[in-house]
C-alpha cells in the first residue's frame, strides 16, 4: 500500500502495538533546553530512573539567556537558578550541554540542524512547541511537556496517538521579496489557527520544492501555529546537500548510504492523506500580522480589518478585542502603521540566509530615528558565519544592535522585552498578548520587511525595495 | 498521579476563543524550577492590574467564581508554547476540569499527565452550558469520568468523549513511565535492531 512520508517514518519506529491504543513510538534525537526540563529532571531522581541514552540526548541553553555580554552571571536571580539547574542536571545524568562558551551554542531549532543532530527519516521531540522546525529536513518532530521530556529521558520513547495526515501543496511562482515566511503566514490566516489540529502536514508542491533548507525550516516552524502537530517536507538532492559535511552527518560512505535510505522516504504517488489543501501563492504579497493571534493578517497592501465584518461572533469578539489591545482602527492602511522597534530573530526566522536577506535591505540605509532595532542571531555559528560575511557591519552601520545568540525578544523571557503600547515589527512566530513584553504589540512579518520597516519606521512593501 | 474519577464543582466561564498558553501561564513565571505553586500566576495579565490588584474586568475575578474547579471557555483553549506550566497553573488554581469545543493538541495531551480532564464537546452544547452558567450564580457540574457524563441535578445529562486508554489512566491514576517500562524488552530489541 503506498504511503506518505509521515506513516514510512511512524511505522519504522513502532515499539510496541496493540488494539485500543496509542502506540509506544521510539525517538531518535531529544532536545532540551531550561525551561520545559528541570522538573523533568527532577521527576527522574525522585523516581530513582536515569537517562536512557544521553547519546541521543542534547541540551542547550536559549531561552533565557542574555543576548549582551553572555560571560557575564545572569542578572536575574531565577533565571541564572534555572540556567545551573539545567547545568547541574546534564553533568549528573551524563547529558552533552552546549553551554554558553560553547560555539555550537544557539537556539534548539537553529542547531539541531546545523549540527546534523536533525536528520531525514528521525523521530525528534523538544519541550517546545517550534520542533515542528525539523520537519523541513523529513523528519517526523513535534513539541511535548515536561511530564513528556521526562517520559523520553527515561526510556526514549513516547506514548502517541497516530495523527491525521494534510498535504498543503504550493502553487504558483512567488514574487521578489515574498518569503517562506509570508508563504506560511498565509497559510495561517487561511487556515486559522485551529485549522490543521489533530494533524502532521506535509508541504509540497513547487514552491516547496525549490525552497533552500532555511526556508523550509521556516515554513515548517510555524505549523504550531495552525494548530498542527507537525509539519514535514520530503527529502531531495536540497536536503542532502545541505547535511553533507554538518558535524553529526556520518562522512564518506556511510553518507552516501545514508542518503540511499533517505531516498526512499517521499511519499509514494499515490498515498493518501486525510485532508488535501491547494494553496496558490502566485503573485502573493508580503503578509503582515494585524492582530493577536497568527491568523489574524493582511497583505501589506491591505488595511487592518473591520470585525464587525466577520462572519462568526466569536471571530467579530476576539477581533475586537485584538484591535483594542493593538491600539488599531479598523480600515487604516497597514503602511501607515509606525513601529518602535523592530526585532530580528527567533527560531523561525535567525538563520544565515535570515539575516543576509535583511542585511540586503539594511545596506547603505539607516534606522529611523524614532526605532530601536536588533538583530539576534540563532545560533554562535550563525553569529561566526554573518560577521565572516561583514553582515555584522552592515547592520551595526545602519544602526540596528547586533546581539549574542539566543530566543531573546521572541517570547522575551530575558531582559530583551518591549515596553508597555510599544509596537514591534518582529520576525518570531507568536504575536499573543505581552509575547513579547506586557502589553507590547507585536506584527508578525519576514526577516527583509522588518529591515524595511526599521529603516522606514513603518511597514512597506518590500517588493517597491526591489 | 492521583486519580481522576468524580468531580463536582462550580463552574466558571471564560468566554474567548484562541486562549493561549501564553496569557495562561505568562513567560515570567517560567523560570522556576519547580512544578507547584503558579496558581497565582495564573492569567497574571488578564487577572491584575498594574498595582498587583484583581482587575475587576477580568470574568474569573468575579465572586461567584471562587472557589470553582470546572472552566468553561471557548475554542482551541491552550493554543501555543509546549509550556506544561499552563496546566500546572490552571490545576493549582483548582480547575481540575476544562471543557471547551476544542483544544490545542500538546495543552489537550499536557493536561492528562497532570490528572486534570479536558472535556471537548459539540458547539452548541457549550453554548447551552454558558447559558446556564449565566442563570444560575451557583452553577456547579458533576463529571463522572466512569461513565463519561456531565450532569448538573438540573436535567441536564451529557455524555462527552474521551479515548479509553488516557480514561484508564485518569480513573488509576497511573505513572505512563511505568507502563512503558513494562515493554523494556521490546524497547531493548528496537534499540538492538536499529543501531547498526
Amino acid at each position: 500500500m503506498p504511503k506518505t512520508l509521515f506513516a514510512k517514518i511512524w511505522d519504522d519506529h513502532v515499539v510496541h502495538q496493540e488494539p485500543g491504543r496509542p502506540d509506544l513510538l521510539y525517538i531518535d534525537r531529544h532536545l532540551v533546553h531550561e525551561v520545559t526540563s528541570p522538573q523533568a529532571f527532577e521527576g527522574l531522581r525522585q523516581a530513582g530512573r536515569g537517562v536512557r541514552r544521553p547519546d541521543l540526548t542534547t541540551a542547550t541553553l536559549d531561552h533565557n539567556i542574555p543576548t549582551v555580554d553572555q560571560k557575564l552571571p545572569i542578572a536575574d536571580l531565577i533565571a541564572r537558578k534555572q540556567v545551573e539547574t539545567l547545568r547541574r542536571n546534564c553533568r549528573e545524568f551524563g547529558v552533552t550541554l552546549y553551554d554558553l562558551d560553547s560555539r555550537n551554542q544557539g537556539i534548539v531549532h537553529v542547531i539541531g540542524p546545523e549540527l546534523g543532530l536533525t536528520r531525514p527519516g528521525l523521530t525528534m521531540v523538544c519541550g517546545d512547541s517550534h520542533t515542528s522546525t525539523h520537519g523541513a529536513f523529513g523528519a517526523l518532530a513535534f513539541g511535548i511537556g515536561t511530564s513528556e521530556v521526562e517520559h523520553v529521558l527515561a526510556t526514549q520513547c513516547l506514548i502517541q496517538s497516530r495523527p491525521r495526515t494534510m498535504r498543503v501543496h504550493f502553487s504558483g511562482s512567488l514574487s521578489a521579496g515574498v518569503t517562506a515566511k509570508d508563504v506560511i503566514l498565509y497559510m495561517i490566516r487561511t487556515l486559522g489557527t485551529d485549522g490543521a489540529v489533530g494533524h502532521v502536514i506535509e508541504y509540497a508542491g513547487p514552491v516547496v520544492e525549490g525552497f533552500s533548507m532555511e526556508e523550509r525550516m521556516t515554513l515548517c516552524n510555524m505549523s504550531i501555529e495552525a494548530g498542527a502537530r507537525a509539519g514535514m517536507v520530503a527529502p531531495d538532492e536540497t536536503t542532502f546537500e545541505y547535511l553533507e559535511g554538518r558535524p553529526f552527518v556520518p562522512p564518506g560512505k556511510e553518507y552516501q548510504e545514508a542518503v540511499d535510505r533517505w531516498r526512499l522516504l517521499p511519499s509514494d504517488p499515490q498515498a493518501e492523506f486525510h485532508r488535501d489543501l491547494d494553496l496558490d501563492v502566485d503573485s502573493l504579497a508580503p503578509q503582515v500580522s494585524w492582530g493577536t493571534n497568527p491568523g489574524m493578517v493582511v497583505d501589506v497592501t491591505g488595511v487592518v480589518p473591520d470585525p464587525e465584518a466577520f462572519d462568526e461572533e466569536a471571530d467579530r469578539e476576539s477581533g475586537r478585542r485584538a484591535l483594542d489591545y493593538m491600539d488599531l482602527d479598523p480600515g487604516t492602511p497597514v503602511q501607515r502603521v509606525r513601529v518602535d522597534r523592530v526585532f530580528i530573530g527567533s527560531c523561525t526566522n535567525s538563520r544565515i540566509e535570515d539575516l543576509r536577506s535583511a542585511a540586503r535591505i539594511a545596506r547603505g540605509r539607516k534606522v529611523d530615528q524614532n526605532v530601536y532595532a536588533m538583530v539576534v542571531p540563532g545560533s554562535q555559528r550563525v553569529k561566526g558565519q554573518a560577521e565572516a560575511e561583514g553582515l555584522d557591519r552592515i547592520f551595526t552601520e545602519a544602526g540596528f544592535d547586533w546581539r549574542e545568540s539566543g530566543c531573546s525578544m521572541c517570547l522575551g523571557m530575558n531582559p530583551d522585552v518591549l515596553q508597555p503600547g510599544q509596537r514591534c515589527a518582529s520576525t518570531s512566530n507568536r504575536n499573543f498578548e505581552g509575547r513579547q513584553g506586557k502589553g507590547g504589540r507585536t506584527h508578525l512579518v519576514s526577516p527583509a520587511m522588518a529591515a524595511a520597516a526599521a529603516i522606514q519606521g513603518r511597514f512597506v512593501d518590500i517588493r517597491d525595495w526591489l | 498521579m492521583e486519580p481522576y474519577r468524580r468531580e463536582t464543582g462550580k463552574v466558571a466561564t471564560l468566554d474567548r476563543a484562541n486562549v493561549d498558553t501564553d496569557q495562561i501561564i505568562p513567560k515570567q513565571f517560567l523560570k522556576r524550577i519547580e512544578r507547584s505553586g503558579f496558581g497565582r500566576f495564573l492569567f497574571y495579565d488578564w487577572r491584575f492590574r498594574e498595582d498587583g490588584s484583581l482587575d475587576p474586568r477580568f470574568e474569573l475575578n468575579r465572586s461567584r467564581f471562587r472557589g470553582a474547579t470546572v472552566l468553561l471557555t471557548g475554542s482551541n483553549f491552550g493554543c501555543g508554547s509546549s509550556r506544561e506550566h499552563a496546566p500546572w497553573a490552571l490545576l493549582d488554581y483548582g480547575f481540575r476540569t476544562v471543557i471547551a469545543p476544542s483544544f490545542a493538541d500538546i495543552f489537550y495531551n499536557n493536561c492528562f499527565k497532570n490528572g486534570m480532564l479536558p472535556i471537548r464537546l459539540p458547539g452548541r452544547q457549550v453554548k447551552d452550558l454558558f447559558r446556564r452558567v449565566r442563570e444560575n450564580p451557583e452553577y456547579a457540574l458533576t463529571v463522572d469520568l466512569e461513565s463519561c457524563t456531565l450532569r448538573d441535578g438540573r436535567g441536564l445529562n451529557l455524555e462527552f468523549p474521551v479515548k479509553p486508554f488516557r480514561r484508564h489512566c485518569l480513573l488509576e491514576g497511573l505513572d505512563e513511565i511505568g507502563l512503558t517500562l513494562r515493554h523494556e524488552d521490546k524497547i531493548s530489541r528496537y534499540e538492538a535492531a536499529h543501531s547498526a
